[in-house]
């Protein structure tokens, strides 16, 4: 087997792997009958972070914490809570950490307005340069005869050199 | 030349703020708990099975609630300085017992009977205090995590301070080190038990 061939199957692998992965965790959170809640535990656990993984939601995190925090959600919703409620729930246990999507207070402040502060900073910079090139321009006019005579002469008298 | 100056001076900011970053424990999560209620609970203890012990048994005390489980790597290397502490002092260190058997990850959670796992849980649990030594006043057991849950544990050990209203005044994640407990929480306690 040459190594492209081999790098492919690998990718490919890698790909199948990560498939079979997903589905698992989605059978077990099919088991329960209700469609409906189904659908909102999974969209409740997309938007919580696992704790454990850190870089996971507790919908594709297979972590103990991740599985007994879908249970807990699980039993919220049976037992008629509201999103709001369950959201809080976790708030109030792991803090807003356990957001995907904090909320925009005095902490998260940076988070949510650097991105534009960056994106300003940027316009600014693009402007202040584009405008200082546009004066070098202008001042780029044509030489003058006066000026074009005496470069010519400077010229001749390097070329004669 | 001007120019250069200006990117080397946002590169080495840029570096500095990767080294401040990498130097930050993305463990050590604040905890929305501290100022708060300890939450309530009522969890069978360890040496007396037929007893139960809650927060509020502890009402009037400052005291330390410390997550931990056999299967916990980190609790056997903080175990040591736990032991160190409860003969140092005469604050009620509880022991939280965590997930004991389900936790491990060893066992197929399907084939066990809810009696089985109470009895294994306590046996695994016992066991380890004989060997390692008992720091604790009292462990109770959470065996399915639920009071962990509502404790925010989310990687044992943790500890956390309670004074004598019942409010968690310092949650530590992970295990505690000699300096952790000489430097924050010893002072913590004498001031909370002025």
């Amino acid at each position: 087997m040459n190594i492209r061939s081999l790098s492919l199957a690998l990718i490919f692998a890698t790909f199948l792997g990560s498939t079979a992965a997903i589905a698992s965790s989605t059978t077990e959170a099919a088991i329960a009958a209700d469609p409906v809640a189904e659908k909102r535990l999974q969209h409740l656990s997309e938007e919580l972070r696992c704790l454990v993984c850190q870089n996971q939601n507790i919908a594709d995190s297979n972590a103990e914490l991740a599985q007994d925090l879908r249970r807990e959600i699980r039993g919220m919703i049976q037992a008629g809570k509201s999103d709001k409620e369950i959201i809080d729930f976790m708030v109030a246990r792991y803090g807003d950490f356990v957001l995907y999507r904090p909320p925009v207070k005095g902490i998260t402040l940076l988070l949510w307005g650097g991105p534009v502060a960056l994106l300003l900073l940027g316009l600014f910079v693009l402007l202040r340069y584009l405008r200082r090139r546009a004066m070098r321009m202008a001042d780029d006019r044509p030489l003058s005869a006066a000026e074009a005579g005496r470069a010519d002469a400077l010229l001749r008298e390097g070329d004669t050199k | 030349m001007n120019r250069y100056y200006w990117i080397l001076g946002g590169f080495a900011a840029l570096v500095a703020l990767l080294a401040i970053g990498l130097g930050l424990n993305p463990r050590d999560v604040p905890s929305p708990l501290v100022g708060k209620s300890a939450p309530a609970f009522d969890l069978t203890i360890l040496a007396t099975p037929d007893k139960t012990l809650g927060p509020k048994d502890m009402q009037g005390k400052v005291w330390l609630l410390n997550v931990w489980s056999s299967w916990c790597v980190s609790c056997r290397a903080e175990h040591p300085v736990l032991v160190d502490f409860s003969k140092k002092t005469d604050v009620p260190l509880i022991g939280l017992n965590y997930k004991e058997v389900r936790g491990d990850g060893g066992f197929d959670m399907s084939k066990m009977s809810a009696e089985d796992e109470k009895k294994l849980a306590f046996q695994r649990a016992n066991t380890w205090l004989t060997q390692h030594g008992d720091p604790y006043k009292l462990t109770v057991m959470d065996l399915d995590g639920r009071v962990g849950i509502d404790y925010g544990v989310y990687g044992v050990p943790e500890t956390y301070v309670i004074d004598k209203a019942g409010i968690i005044r310092m949650k530590h994640t992970g295990p505690l080190s000699p300096d952790v407990l000489g430097n924050k929480i010893m002072p913590l306690l004498a001031e909370l038990n002025k």
